[in-house]
């Protein structure tokens, strides 16, 4: 049987794709047992033990300074940037994205600007950020969102211009004015692409919150893995860089979850 | 005879490429017409100009005696051959689109007992097309024939003066085909339209019309094919086929000889 042909059950696929995942995890302790039998102080490739004692010491005890359970503290600190960021970028795609991709004369004026913006590389616009807005937290939310807003906003509106002229000709001749296209044509149809745009741009939206919180801020998981790193602590930045990867991947299944239960017609035929 | 629908001396150009010249038309009340032609020969652009998506270079389309602004309204329906409903909204959400829209400028939709009687308006208009079973599905849920049965269901929920159909059963195989003309024909009928079909099946064209209408090139020169447009070159009035009661049991049945 050809390879394009064969099907793989769920079960299976569940197997096959922690296969990997565990030779991964394998490799890693065989490289670190085998270090630690050279060097038992060895930092770079710490065992589980040692990372299971410094998290829990970062999760459950109070940190003497500031009496914050410091793990639980970088995660909420982080969380809300993120979720700031990453709502004003979807509020801001959504209504700029709508207006771009359905009223030409909207287009034909902001298009270009957005587009200017987009090129930016967001990171050059970090010092000015900094200076403009301080080194608090409406710097870390203005970087996300300039790094991601725009390139929402060019999906959304592209969208949304894509979208077949018979339908816009359709609801004209149904007596639909520009606002009723807009809300009961464009922007349901807009939705489910709008969430689709919000789980590509967390990628992005975790790079430039990580980069922010590792320049300027006292508290964050992006801050925290650039603290200790000053310290070796492998068994601290490992776990850390895991948990990211754990939110990201959740907030990712939500995303779709939402998506496939809010507007089933958007997932094909099968719904 | 009384002109529901009037084009005079209209021409139609795009930068020097001409597509329609001096058409000159009447288009009574309660006619099918049907209009055919080879490609290219202006059929969608004389279309667009009565649906309003684009105006006259020169001339005048009068509908009622009242020359058209070149915006789409809701006096002239729609049923494009693709993407005429919204796959967003189910059957029913669809019919009641033209309903809601009018009614709720704000918002778009409708509540309590206007959104009730709508309701029930665009239930009976789909049972008249055969889609009372169906108003659940969403259109990615239902074959081409039943999309274009909801698409007319959407236009004439709206009581539209005139309804354009644009290739409207081109997608659809002949049983299907066979059914829609036989519902066309029964709506048009019930309903007392004005219909005006754009279609490259010329059976098609005089099985179901009043009037077929046939739009090419009077002159063609080889050097410069452009510079000539199209217009009505054959006008045939058919019987008058709202006397015959029985039409569509000989006259529409499927293509057995198969040259459509």
């Amino acid at each position: 049987m050809r390879w394009v042909n064969r099907q793989v059950r769920r079960s299976d696929r569940l197997l096959l794709g922690s296969l990997p995942i565990l030779l991964l995890v394998v490799v890693y302790l065989v490289m670190a047992a085998s270090r630690h039998a050279a060097n038992p102080a060895d930092k770079i490739l710490p065992l589980p033990g040692t990372m299971a004692q410094s998290m829990s010491a970062l999760m459950f005890e109070p940190d003497k300074l500031s009496g914050q359970l410091v793990f639980w503290a970088d995660t909420l600190a982080s969380l809300e940037r993120l979720g700031i960021g990453l709502g004003i970028s979807t509020l801001m795609a959504l209504m700029v994205g709508l207006a771009l991709g359905i009223l030409p004369p909207v287009r034909a004026t902001f298009g270009p600007l957005v587009t200017g913006i987009a090129v930016i590389p967001p990171i050059a616009l970090l010092p000015i950020l900094f200076i403009a807005l301080g080194l608090g937290e409406t710097a870390k939310i203005a970087l996300i969102v300039v790094g991601i807003a725009p390139v929402m906003i060019r999906d959304i509106a592209a969208h949304v211009e894509a979208l077949p002229r018979e339908q816009i000709i359709k609801a004209q001749t149904l007596g639909a004015s520009s606002w009723q296209v807009m809300i009961r044509v464009a922007l349901p149809q807009a939705m489910p692409r709008l969430l689709h745009a919000m789980r590509l741009a967390l990628g992005p939206a975790w790079v430039f919150l990580i980069s922010a919180e590792a320049i300027a801020s006292d508290v964050g998981l992006g801050y925290r893995i650039f603290l200790v790193r000053r310290y070796l602590s492998m068994d601290v930045i490992l776990p850390y860089v895991a948990w990211i990867a754990l939110l990201a991947i959740i907030m990712d299944f939500t995303l779709t979850y939402l998506s496939r239960r809010l507007f089933p017609w958007a997932h094909g035929a099968g719904h | 005879m009384s002109a529901l629908l009037s084009l005079r001396d209209v021409w139609v150009e795009y930068g020097d490429r001409i597509v329609i010249e001096k058409l000159d038309l009447d288009i009574a009340a309660q006619a099918f017409v049907s209009i055919v032609g080879p490609s290219g020969a202006g059929k969608s652009s004389f279309l667009r100009l009565i649906l309003g998506q684009e105006a006259p270079t020169r001339g005048t389309v009068l509908l009622d005696g009242i020359p058209l602004v070149p915006e789409c309204g809701p006096d002239r329906g729609v049923v494009f051959q693709r993407y005429s409903v919204f796959p967003h909204l189910s059957v029913l959400r669809n019919t009641m689109f033209g309903l809601e829209c009018p009614k709720a400028p704000l918002s778009g939709r409708l509540f309590g007992s206007a959104r009730r009687a709508a309701r029930d308006e665009a239930v009976a208009m789909l049972e008249a097309v055969g889609l009372g079973d169906s108003l659940d599905l969403y259109p990615a849920q239902m074959s081409g024939g039943m999309q274009q049965r909801l698409a007319i269901a959407q236009a004439l929920v709206q009581r539209p003066r005139i309804l354009l159909l644009d290739e409207p059963f081109g997608a659809l195989d002949p049983g299907i085909r066979a059914d829609m003309h036989a519902l066309i024909t029964r709506l048009w009928r019930d309903y007392s339209l004005t219909i005006i079909m754009v279609t490259h099946d010329i059976r098609e064209a005089f099985s179901l019309g009043t009037r077929v209408l046939t739009l090419d090139k009077r002159r063609h020169d080889p050097h410069a094919p452009h510079r000539y447009g199209a217009t009505v070159v054959y006008d045939l009035p058919l019987r008058n086929r709202t006397d015959e009661a029985d039409c569509e049991s000989d006259s529409i049945t499927i293509d057995d000889i198969g040259n459509n």
